[in-house]
């Protein structure tokens, strides 16, 4: 059989074996739920205990509520925290934020002023235009740790200065869920709330984590058995608690993604000298190690991917033009990118998993790609 | 006493001496579609009778669907000898309803001691003396309960319409160009309706379209199975052809020679398949291609008929008619569909002929065409499509 080549990881990844191993051991000896009053049901709630002790440590966080993803989780921080407010108040978001964020922020329109935060062209939140808009009616801004698109990563330490010098009561919510184990964070360093989830780093699907600060204060938005300190209720899942505590203990310190990243850039723009980074340069301190958006117009991104799948090599549209309505991607537009450009984009990420050679073929298979479909453009 | 549907079928009346061949055939497609509910199907007394199924609803939408069924009526079967039980049966089934009703009886036992109006009346005036709700109303009643005696006795109240046509295979085979799109579907259904066996050519120009258009054109293929039993879908590789049309024609040309070329490579499939026509969704004037004379280059490149049944009929229309038959909620899933590179900005709505095939001729050089063709042919993937 061909080999796959996977290089989607920033829209899941594989579950590491560590992680397989972990599950399937939950699942078939410590299915008791973790509220039974019997030894082995106490067994594990205290592996739970243990998990959120670990992800807490690691982030400096006060509290960790486990949820279903990562959008469970930034739903739970803007909406859990905002709706007890009753004075009328302002959200900021920045325009490159996921939907899990953007739109949630966007449900808010009736009871608050919620606004787009515009970004630079490299989809760095521009931190020139927030300044203004940090007043002290301002409740909360949200802004992502790493853009799934292009792979920007924001200026959360500058956003927090200021945050803490125009309006220190503003809470800041964090989507981590393409930063987290990429990117080193200290909740104490000014983060409220901060959102990650398991099946970005080798772990399963379906779980996720909302890691709290200090003054962070929500309220639940799922009633019923008062689990996770009421935050959340439902039986704890704990096969998925166990499977992201497995990934993020395998989650290597040292790894070769960047360098990857970097082999893949450099091998495709020699070929193609025509293609173009969306989103920071790839060497730039603002480009996370794992992905890279590129444009290789005049060439449809979707052809490009479909031929690019033809030789087993798995990429994603940069734009989430999936349908005949042609809304071009919400964080390229976003990003002041022309129509034509957008179109032809494609996003290349990374894993530990992906092999130099995995690299070179991509590259390789995206320029026959590329170029057998260049002559066949819309006139 | 026995619950069964009753079948009724439809233009297969009106045949002649060929009526037992088509009622075979309309037996076996009955067979077919109540198979999944564990039901026995049997052709007695000019009747089709189904019996022994677990899921009465599902079974019956499934008989309604074949073609060549009028009707279907779920019934029930009981000793006609014991003609008090009869009229209990009979008002157990009528008990639910209100307002008006009457009773026909038929009894083709003619040594039966009682004749139809006898039969009629008697049942008739048991229901309405013992169901308060119900008066009889012999002109236009809103129930109508049908008794029939042969055999044994048969009552019924209910009649589920269906859809009517000859049965599946009783008029040979055609070629339908599938496309994911509204009306091919619709085509594929109203000449299968008429007894036609499909078959059906879907190009597919990878990487230009994914797997997930393959994948819709395939349910769509078995959507339309359900009426027309299975049925094979040829994909065939196109994107050879459409880079080389691209490349080499004049633009204002190139979905017609499109169409001129999908129609070629259908026909050579119809030939290996021994169908006899081909079967199009084209309707007058709906897009440039389909404008009259556009029509009449396409068809320029076949020998076979080309069967265009909603060539008359409105967009809203086939709609309308693809709502019904189940494809429209799949033919509008929104996969985007990359030909559009291949699509010009300005087709020509009134092509000649002559033009055409002088904007072909780049392809004729060195018989590049026809090998193109023999590989598209050679390359096909064949998918057999079942309910």
């Amino acid at each position: 059989m061909r080999k796959l080549i996977y290089l989607d990881n920033a829209a899941t990844t594989a579950p590491a074996q560590e992680v397989i191993t972990a599950m399937t051991s939950s699942l078939r000896e410590s299915y008791f739920n973790p509220s039974s009053l019997y030894a082995s049901g106490f067994a594990v709630r205290k592996q739970i205990e243990a998990s959120r002790l670990m992800i807490r440590q690691m982030l400096r966080a006060e509290d960790l509520v486990f949820t279903s993803g990562g959008t469970e989780a930034s739903n739970l921080a803007i909406l859990g925290s905002l709706q007890n407010v009753r004075k009328f108040g302002r959200v900021l978001y920045s325009a490159v934020e996921h939907s899990a964020v953007a739109k949630t922020c966007e449900s808010l329109s009736g009871q608050h002023e919620v606004l787009k935060v515009p970004v630079t062209e490299e989809g760095l939140i521009d931190l020139e235009a927030l300044r203004p808009l940090l007043t002290p009616e301002t409740l909360m801004i949200c802004v992502m740790q790493v853009n799934n698109e292009v792979g920007a990563i924001q200026p959360l330490q500058e956003v927090i200065s200021l945050r803490n010098s125009l309006c220190p009561d503003a809470l800041l919510h964090v989507d981590g869920v393409q930063g987290f184990l990429h990117l080193p964070l200290a909740m104490t360093d000014g983060v409220d709330s901060y959102a990650l989830s398991g099946h970005k780093i080798h772990g399963p699907k379906g779980i996720g984590a909302l890691a709290l600060g200090k003054r962070m204060r929500v309220k639940p938005m799922i009633f019923g058995g008062s689990q996770e300190n009421s935050l959340r209720s439902g039986t704890e899942n704990t096969p998925g608690i166990i499977g992201l505590t497995a990934a993020i203990e395998a989650y290597p310190k040292e790894n070769t993604i960047r360098e990857r990243k970097l082999a893949f850039y450099h091998l495709v723009k020699e070929l193609i000298p025509d293609a173009m980074v969306n989103g920071p340069q790839p060497e730039s301190p603002s480009a996370c190690e794992h992905i890279i958006n590129l444009s290789f117009p005049p060439v449809r991104a979707q052809t490009l991917m479909h031929a690019l799948e033809g030789e087993g090599v798995m990429v994603s549209q940069g734009s989430a033009c999936s349908s005949k309505k042609k809304t071009p991607s919400a964080t390229l537009s976003a990003m002041n990118i022309a129509k034509a450009r957008i179109e032809s984009a494609l996003r290349f990420s990374f894993s530990r998993y992906t092999s130099f050679e995995d690299v070179q073929f991509a590259a390789h298979a995206l320029v026959k790609a590329y170029q057998t479909l260049r002559p066949y453009t819309h006139r | 006493m026995k619950k069964l549907l009753l079948v009724k079928y439809a233009e297969v009346h009106l045949k002649g001496q060929n009526r037992p061949f088509f009622l075979r055939l309309l037996t076996k497609n009955i067979k077919e579609a109540a198979r999944p509910f564990g039901a026995g199907v049997r052709l007695h007394d000019s009747r089709i009778l189904v019996s022994g199924y677990d899921d009465e609803e599902a079974c019956v939408d499934a008989i309604r669907r074949v073609f060549g069924v009028h009707a279907v009526s779920p019934a029930v079967e009981l000793d006609k000898a014991d003609f008090d039980g009869l009229c209990v049966q009979a008002q157990a089934m009528m008990a639910h309803l209100e307002g008006s009703f009457k009773v026909i009886a038929r009894r083709s036992d003619k040594l039966y001691p009682m004749d139809s109006p006898q039969i009629a009346a008697e049942v008739g005036g048991y229901v309405s003396s013992h169901t308060p709700k119900l008066t009889v109303d012999v002109h236009s009643p809103q129930h109508v309960l049908q008794v029939e005696i042969r055999d044994q006795a048969l009552l019924y109240v209910e009649n589920f319409p269906g859809n009517g046509g000859l049965p599946t295979g009783s008029s040979g085979k055609a070629m339908l160009l599938l496309s994911g799109g509204i009306d091919s579907p619709v085509a594929g259904y109203r000449i299968a309706r008429r007894g036609v066996t499909l078959s059906a050519a879907y190009f597919h120009s990878f990487p230009y379209t994914g797997e997930p258009v393959k994948d819709k054109v395939l349910t769509l293929a078995r959507l339309l199975s359900r009426y027309c039993g299975s049925l094979r879908v040829y994909v065939v590789p196109f994107t050879e052809i459409q880079q080389s049309i691209h490349q080499q024609c004049p633009d204002d040309y190139t979905t017609l020679i499109m169409r001129r070329n999908m129609m070629r490579i259908a026909e050579k499939l119809a030939q290996k398949e021994k169908a006899l026509a081909l079967i199009t969704g084209e309707s007058i004037g709906q897009v440039a291609s389909q404008t009259l004379e556009a029509l009449s280059c396409t068809d320029a490149v076949v020998s076979m008929p080309v069967f265009r049944p909603l060539i008359g009929t409105d967009k809203l229309e086939i709609i309308q008619e693809a709502v019904r038959i189940g494809t429209y909620e799949t033919s509008v899933l929104p996969y985007e569909d990359c030909c559009t590179v291949f699509t010009p900005r300005h087709p020509v709505t009134h092509p000649k002929l002559k033009q055409a095939e002088y904007a072909e001729r780049p392809l004729l050089e060195e018989n590049l065409l026809e090998q193109m063709i023999q590989r598209a042919v050679d390359g096909v993937e064949i998918i057999d499509v079942r309910p």
